[in-house]
């Protein structure tokens, strides 16, 4: 039996979910969308974050958002050194260097994804706030408010990230070093420096998109796994490079699932970011806003 | 200088387009090129040479126009395929197989473009590979690893593994780009005996005296279009060539 | 046939009858356990490697090949009652096509977009496999193992020597490829993939025809396990940990030859069902996890490649 009603209540719910896909796929539109850095440990940076927000929130009762914006600049320290490693490892020495980056990045989501379990073990945790387990009423909807939390705090930080790219003067290197980088080494400007910032910075907001994933529903250390589909689903099919094209297709991704979810069940969400990211890679590598490589 | 043998052209290029996204790096390049000729290609940075290249060796797809060889339509052959018909290229920068040494580089060509069959055994073909290194001077680096080779080396050797592929058409893209004036002489050398062996050669260049030095005909292309096609002399005194380069 | 070749079919042999010799003389069945797993791994690392390799496309995917060997089996078992030796065959056969499917879907892609494609293809498979009830969905099947034939006394020591046989089977076909063509193809590929297509390599042929054997000594690899386990379930048989363990057991070991994977599977299932016993299992892939990245930060050639440069500079010390 068909219902409306539970269409658009899954379309809704399905677009506050896409945003909040959007928030935590922003650090890879950075480091793997414009650094060409095959960062497969985003997803277990991202779950590490949450950890992060936990234990903040367990041991010492802070709102996890706040505790999202607390470990933000650890994170940001923690990026640049990230980079400066793979950078002197691979990316200085050229050949063969894809399969050993690929390869690094994997053994590092591993090492995270272990040692979460030693420290937390494989059970479920979330955190409490105020926020969470309410819901909004709206005529026969229910949206749960952590939803819509994630949703604004996501929005906020797509804009924030767009608007540093574009108004700031490191933004704009930033960019500009993703299409260019002999022509910034000519300037004077030193490339190696900008993306190592880069990477800062998109692991930084991971803080943030951390607390928002332990928000939305409770995190086990292998979550990470599940997250590979989605942050490279969105970022792929938003196109390298496309910040706003995030947006776009993260709430398309958020929509797929939340519709399937409601009209075949929850075994076969997990496939549904892979089975898309299978589908525009061989339809449509470039994405929907790809930048010229 | 060996006068063409007959009046087909070897390559013929009609009508060629490449866009990327809405640049359009080649608009309507038509040019036939004929056996056995030195073809020099110019043109100011980013004018479309090395995407004509690319197009020729099969690297692009191309929005409209065809690419003939030897009276067969390549335009829808992959790379190999036309390698294999006897259509070489050297690239920019050199790319050498850096896991493997200045023989095994040639072997690769050896093994999959020589044209000269399935079974050779392997002596014959070590024969016709140290043959092909010394003529490019290179002998004495044989089984040296590819990433210990100088500069001019490298490009030698690019050059030496388009050979072993027994192209009969070789395209040459900027070979001498960066190397002292001694260096580019013995490239041009290199080329001038190639040629001398009956096939037919087109230079991407910078160095304008190797281009003129080395070319019965020049082409000279500015932002995807031809502006200028006839001998070095010709070319050179056009008006347009020179704007292109020196700007208006 | 040459001297190197006959003196690797003469090891072969002399590996073989000394496994089948192992199944006579020892009864205890914990030894047949351990080296069934880590006979298993070196057949997975193995064929993992003629694509990671020797072509370098890095497949995240052998825990879909490997769960789709347990399937196969599971499913021919389950249906008719097929013998092990149809059931590897099939695996196969199916583990060829998946190949074959893998390598026309990814066909352009390079690099990580290869990769990433895998672990989708891993993950969509699995959640398919979850959906179907006939095999026993995310419960998961048990089975019961067949009487054994004679020269064996227990099933799991049958298992052992098919295992061996595999072993065999795949890196002689490893060898094989390496010292052909078809390795110096894949290996000009790896190095410069445009610049082999230019110099004459077919190389969307190539990739195709190694994803093929690659898949379809995987998924055969994966076959026995079922009757090993007498049990299948969906997220033991994907498990992810498949792919990253043959991952850096071929890493580690060294790609560039067929021997290295062979020492990375040795070594580190040795040390897996070291630690697993003594400490627990995730000491154990915490370990995996950082060998891995120690190997391929600082010695990126793996154990073959130390091993050759220690030699390449007592040569030139020498000399």
């Amino acid at each position: 039996m068909f219902s409306f009603d539970l269409l658009l209540d899954a379309v809704v719910t399905g677009v506050l979910l896409g945003c909040f896909y959007a928030a935590v796929s922003l650090g890879l539109s950075l480091s793997f969308g414009l650094l060409d850095v095959p960062h497969v440990a985003h997803p277990a940076f991202l779950v590490m974050a949450s950890y992060g927000v936990f234990f903040l929130n367990e041991r010492f009762d802070i709102d996890p958002l706040l505790a999202g914006l607390l470990i933000t600049p650890l994170l940001f320290v923690f990026g640049l050194g990230a980079y400066r490693l793979y950078y002197e490892t691979f990316e200085k020495r050229g050949s063969d260097a894809g399969v050993r980056g690929i390869a690094f990045f994997f053994g590092i989501a591993f090492i995270i994804e272990v040692l979460l379990i030693l420290q937390f073990g494989v059970d479920q945790q979330s955190v409490t706030a105020s926020y969470i387990g309410k819901a909004w009423r709206i005529g026969d909807m229910r949206i749960p408010f952590r939803l819509v939390v994630a949703f604004a705090v996501a929005a906020a930080l797509t804009i924030l990230l767009t608007l540093y790219l574009s108004r700031t003067f490191m933004g704009r290197a930033i960019r500009a070093v993703a299409q260019d980088q002999e022509a910034l080494r000519l300037m004077g400007a030193n490339p190696i420096r900008i993306k190592q910032w880069a990477f800062g910075i998109a692991t930084a907001v991971l803080g943030i998109a951390g607390a928002l994933l332990i928000i939305v529903a409770p995190v086990d250390p292998t979550l990470d796994r599940s997250y590979i589909g989605r942050t490279f689903c969105v970022v792929v099919m938003a196109g390298l490079g496309s910040m706003s094209g995030t947006l776009v297709a993260a709430i398309i991704l958020g929509v797929a699932e939340t519709i399937v979810l409601t009209l075949f069940g929850a075994s076969w969400a997990p496939a549904i970011s892979f089975a898309m990211l299978l589908g525009i890679l061989a339809v449509r590598p470039q994405g929907l806003f790809g930048r010229r490589s | 200088m060996m006068a063409p043998e007959t009046n087909a052209p070897l390559l013929r290029i009609s009508a060629l387009t490449k866009r990327f996204g809405g640049f359009t790096a080649l608009d309507n390049v038509n040019v036939d090129i004929r056996p056995g000729e030195r073809f020099g290609l110019i043109g100011p940075n980013g004018s479309g040479k090395t995407t004509l290249i690319n197009c020729i060796s099969g690297a692009f797809r191309t929005e409209a126009g065809t690419v003939v060889f030897r009276d067969e339509d390549i335009t829808r052959l992959a790379p190999h395929v036309r390698t294999r018909r006897g259509i070489a290229r050297s690239f920019q920068i050199p790319r050498p197989f850096k896991s493997m040494t200045v023989a095994q580089n040639l072997m690769v060509a050896l093994d999959f473009a020589s044209g000269t069959g399935d079974f050779v055994p392997a002596a014959q073909r070590r024969d016709t590979l140290m043959s092909i290194l010394t003529r490019m001077g290179l002998e004495s680096k044989a089984d040296v690893s590819a990433t210990k080779l100088s500069q001019v080396e490298l490009r030698k050797m690019e050059l030496a593994r388009a050979m072993a592929t027994h192209p009969k058409l070789l395209i040459s893209d900027e070979a001498m780009a960066g190397l002292s004036s001694s260096e580019v002489d013995e490239v041009l050398d290199l080329l001038m005996s190639l040629a001398d062996q009956g096939i037919t050669i087109i230079m991407i260049e910078h160095i304008m005296q190797a281009v003129m030095r080395f070319s019965d005909r020049m082409m000279c292309l500015d932002a995807g279009r031809i502006i200028a096609i006839g001998t070095p002399a010709e070319v050179m005194a056009n008006q347009r060539v020179q704007e292109a380069y020196l700007g208006t | 046939m040459s001297r190197n070749s006959l003196f690797f079919w003469i090891g072969a042999i002399v590996f073989l009858a000394a496994a089948l010799l192992m199944t006579q003389v020892i009864g205890n069945e914990y030894p047949f356990f351990a080296c069934y797993v880590i006979l298993q791994f070196i057949v997975l690392s193995v064929s993992w490697s003629i694509l990671g390799g020797y072509a370098g496309y890095v497949n995240f995917g052998t825990s879909a090949f490997f769960g789709m060997g347990v399937y196969t089996a599971v499913f021919l078992f389950k249906v008719a009652g097929a013998p092990l030796a149809v059931q590897i065959a099939a695996a196969a056969a199916v583990g060829a096509l998946m190949g074959f499917a893998l390598g026309l879907l990814t066909m352009r892609m390079q690099g990580i977009f290869f990769s990433i494609a895998t672990i989708a293809l891993t993950i969509v498979i699995e959640t398919s496999i979850t959906n179907w009830r006939y095999i026993g969905g995310a419960a998961g099947i048990q089975m019961q193992r067949p009487p054994v034939m004679a020269p064996f006394n227990s099933y799991v020591q049958m298992l052992f020597f098919v295992q061996a046989l595999l072993v065999v089977l795949a890196i002689g076909t490893s060898r094989y490829i390496q010292n052909s063509w078809m390795g110096h193809g894949l290996q000009a590929l790896k190095d410069d993939e445009l610049a082999a297509e230019c110099t004459g390599v077919p190389t969307l042929r190539l990739k195709l025809l190694a994803c093929v054997i690659s898949g379809a000594l995987m998924c055969a690899a994966g076959a026995p396990a079922a009757m090993y386990l007498q049990y299948a379930d969906p997220s033991s048989a994907f498990n992810l940990n498949y792919s990253v363990t043959v991952l850096a057991m071929s890493l580690i070991g060294g790609t560039a030859h067929w021997a290295g994977p062979v020492v990375g599977a040795i070594l580190l299932g040795t040390t897996q069902q070291l630690l697993t016993v003594t400490i627990s299992s995730e000491i154990n892939l915490l370990v995996l996890g950082v060998m891995l990245v120690l190997f391929v930060v600082a010695a990126p050639e793996g154990i073959i490649g130390l091993i050759r440069r220690v030699r390449h500079s007592r040569k030139e010390g020498e000399g």
